[in-house]
């Protein structure tokens, strides 16, 4: 191999600051990466490929496979070297505030602390039609590839549906002794969202002694995350939220609250 | 040489013992007989607007409510759907009120027009003018399945099995279709239309080419009539006939399945009890819709697409490989009492053992076999592992070889093509083209593996067979005998007890309940009069 570089570092009981990537020697920075040009396949393309290549800092770089997709387009692998350093000492990680758990941790997680099932209410609330967003938490189809909330053996799903009216919901939650309120805003105007939000924050504060009110969760594109205390709610979740992420959010909710 | 080979392809043996099948049919038949008393004597919104879709009315108000909603609503606030709802609608026609359906389906959403109950000598002739419009529109779906066998002889079928499916889903039709002609002319037989997030719980057809979804193009008419012609023309340049699929589930069914009757769709997603168990719609509601959607298919010439992969994502696919033989056992019996035929139901099943369990190919094999010799004249649908892909697309590439080969090796009908970003994002263009070269390098390989493979007598793959069907066996015994009340119907107490994927769906729960109706005597349905007089054609 002509990338291969003599290495001279000498190994220090702490970490380096500086990493690179490793491809088969300490430092060598060998990466392969996959792409596809819109173009036909030709010297050209390929000659296209290697100046994508130095673009993102490979260099040397190996045009190792070319296949024409047709007559427009053309698909390559290339190795090479990345001119890049890494400086661990920049690194931000931001983290969530819970641990994604499994299905079967979630499970076994509230069987040991709750010794029965958590249960779970949800629904759509004003005008909103749209449950796309809570069916994809709560549907055992789910979203994302994950299963939904029904299929967790552990929790009892009970699913209002859409324009669900703020009492009806507290109702709801009174008579299924719901451990947990989850409510979808998808499609809105002028700030409904965030309006309906509050409204039903309060009413649950109104209609439940103080620290028993379940825990209030919502989620839609539109709200603004770190607004929760705002809204009188227990966690938002954004765009994007796998059921994965919600049922550990509860498990990690329902620990520190206990 | 080969294409000889292929053409004919040995079926792998298992040697099942005849009586343990024919026990399974009986059970399916004694599970199932009770669900289709139900669904003839009910009858559902959707079912009355896809008989309305028939008789001619299309089309929506500038909100996008169809007409057919808006006329279907009017009827039963004034006078119920009990009767059907094509002898009041053809009533008012008769007696003036508007020219033809469309205006009268206008006025009737302005509230300017009454409908009512005919007797005697108007009711017979109300009802003989609706048998005239919804007969016109059962000549259209005859008309495209004439059409397609024209065409499948002109252009031809694919030349080997299994037909290599393919899915396309931007949520813009107007990008799905160079993708889906792109797709065509890389290999695809088939090109699959996803439909957007949550159309399967909308209660209305939505209306026009739609160019905005969610991770899907909504199935409408024109989206169905602009995809079929851009699949014509691409049929005809590679001289072989693409099919088109969409999805008959969810609250509109029934409707969907006419659309995909009149625009000549080739095939359907349309399962019986995925809608009850997976999006929680009522299961009388589920039955009673595909129980005519599937009269629909059968008449159009559609073959339909059962949905058992599902189970496996849910459920180990160990543990509940008896329950999607179950499924298929079920989906058979429903789908050939109401009148399909064995070459159009393409009944589902998955690779999505956990490939670091030992021995996971063999156990995927002898589950592929039991389904291909359970149903030897079924086109099988053979789905790619969904649930063990990780992320790590190589290792994931590796797996869709493996399930290339079992269905190469069982002689599967129809392969949807994994790909190796499945759960990462939606497909690139390279991630399509290496699929295909991998289904291509497996069947060219591989392809006629039929002939050679034959498990031993009493080996691993006979043995797990067996274990499977007589779990399925056993599951079937346990739903017939599940009546908690005299005369409930034991297939959905089993549904209400959690049988089915650990969801517990009780017959009067559930989403479009609303929308179920009890027929009353004199109900009358010239599309079911049309379809149980004539449907195998």
């Amino acid at each position: 191999m002509t990338t291969r570089l003599a290495k001279t570092q000498s190994h220090s009981t702490t970490l380096p600051d500086l990493i690179r990537p490793y491809g088969d020697t300490t430092g060598d920075g060998m990466v392969q990466v996959s792409f596809t040009l819109p173009i036909g396949h030709d010297k050209r393309a390929e000659g296209a490929a290697l100046q994508l290549a130095a673009k993102m800092g490979l260099a040397p770089a190996l045009l190792v496979h070319a296949k024409a997709m047709g007559p427009d387009f053309t698909f390559f692998v290339v190795y090479g070297s990345v001119t890049h350093l890494v400086d661990l000492r920049e690194v931000e990680v931001v983290e969530r505030e819970f641990p994604l758990l499994s299905p079967k941790d979630v499970n076994a997680s509230i069987k040991k602390r709750l010794h029965r099932k958590l249960v779970i209410v949800g629904a759509c609330i004003g005008t909103d039609a749209h449950t796309v967003g809570i069916d994809a938490i709560l549907n055992i189809k789910g979203f994302a590839g994950e299963k939904g909330l029904e299929y967790y053996s552990e929790f009892t799903v009970v699913n209002g549906g859409a324009q669900v009216l703020v009492p009806e919901l507290v109702a709801l939650a009174r008579s299924e002794k719901a451990d947990a309120v989850l409510v979808s805003q998808v499609v809105t105007q002028k700030d409904a969202h965030i309006h309906n939000t509050m409204t039903m924050s309060a009413a649950f504060r109104e209609a439940y002694p103080a620290g028993q009110v379940p825990l209030l969760v919502v989620g839609g594109p539109r709200f603004e995350q770190g607004s929760a205390d705002k809204l009188g709610v227990d966690r938002i979740f954004g765009k994007g939220t796998t059921p994965g992420e919600v049922a550990s959010y509860l498990v990690h909710a329902m620990a520190t609250r206990a | 040489m080969s294409t000889v080979r292929r053409t004919s392809p040995a079926t792998p043996k298992l040697e099942l013992d005849p009586i343990v099948i024919r026990k399974a049919r009986s059970l399916a038949r004694k599970a199932g007989a009770p669900v289709v008393k139900l669904a003839r004597t009910h009858t559902t919104v959707s079912v009355e607007r896809a008989v309305l879709r028939l008789a001619g009315l299309s089309g929506a108000d500038h909100d996008g409510v169809p007409w057919v909603n808006h006329l279907l609503n009017t009827v039963r606030d004034e006078v119920g759907l009990e009767h059907g709802v094509t002898t009041p609608v053809f009533d008012a026609l008769r007696r003036g009120e508007a020219p033809d359906l469309l205006t009268l389906a206008q006025k009737s959403a302005a509230g300017s027009v009454s409908f009512r109950l005919p007797g005697g000598r108007d009711l017979r002739a109300g009802q003989s003018l609706a048998m005239r419009s919804v007969k016109s529109g059962m000549a259209r779906i005859d008309k495209s399945r004439a059409t397609r066998d024209r065409m499948v002889k002109r252009h031809g079928d694919p030349l080997r099995r299994p037909w290599i499916y393919l899915i396309v889903a931007t949520g813009d039709i107007y990008e799905d279709i160079p993708q889906a002609q792109t797709a065509a002319r890389e290999g695809a037989d088939i090109i699959a239309v996803i439909r957007s997030t949550g159309q399967s719980l909308l209660d209305y057809v939505p209306e026009g080419a739609t160019r905005e979804g969610y991770a899907g193009t909504y199935a409408t008419q024109e989206n169905f009539r602009l995809m079929r012609a851009a699949l014509d023309d691409v049929s005809k340049e590679l001289g072989r006939y693409v099919r088109l699929t969409n999805y008959a589930s969810g609250l509109c069914m029934p409707e969907i399945a006419v659309l995909a009757g009149l625009e000549r769709l080739d095939m359907m997603l349309n399962d019986s009890m995925y809608g009850i168990l997976f999006r929680d719609i009522n299961p009388i509601r589920t039955f009673v819709d595909q129980r005519f959607s599937r009269q629909i298919h059968a008449r159009a010439g559609i073959i339909i697409n059962t949905g058992e992969d599902n189970y496996l994502t849910t459920a180990d696919a160990i543990e509940a490989a008896h329950t999607v033989t179950v499924s298929q056992l079920m989906n058979e019996y429903f789908a050939k009492e109401a009148g399909l035929a064995d070459w159009q139901i393409g009944l589902g099943h998955a690779f999505e053992i956990n490939p670091d369990i030992p021995d996971s190919f063999r156990i995927e094999l002898a589950h592929a076999m039991l389904a291909r010799q359970l149903f030897p004249n079924a086109p099988l649908k053979w789905m790619p592992p969904t649930k063990h892909m990780t992320g790590d697309v190589f290792r994931g590439y590796l797996l869709d070889g493996f399930f290339n080969l079992a269905g190469a090796m069982t002689g599967q009908g129809i392969l949807l093509v994994g790909m190796m970003t499945e759960a990462v994002v939606t497909p690139f263009l390279s991630d399509r083209d290496l699929a295909l070269q991998n289904v291509r390098y497996v069947l060219n390989a591989a392809g006629g593996l039929t002939e050679d493979f034959h498990p031993p007598r009493d080996g691993f793959i006979q043995n797990r067979a067996r274990q499977v069907l007589s779990e399925a066996v056993e599951l079937l015994e346990k739903i017939v005998t599940d009546t908690g009340q005299p005369g409930a119907v034991p297939l959905l107490q089993a549904i209400g007890d959690g049988t089915f994927g650990l969801m517990k769906r009780p017959a009067d729960a559930g989403k479009g309940l609303d929308g179920v109706v009890t027929c009353a005597p004199g109900y009358d349905n010239p599309a079911t009069t049309l379809l149980e007089g004539g449907a195998g054609k």
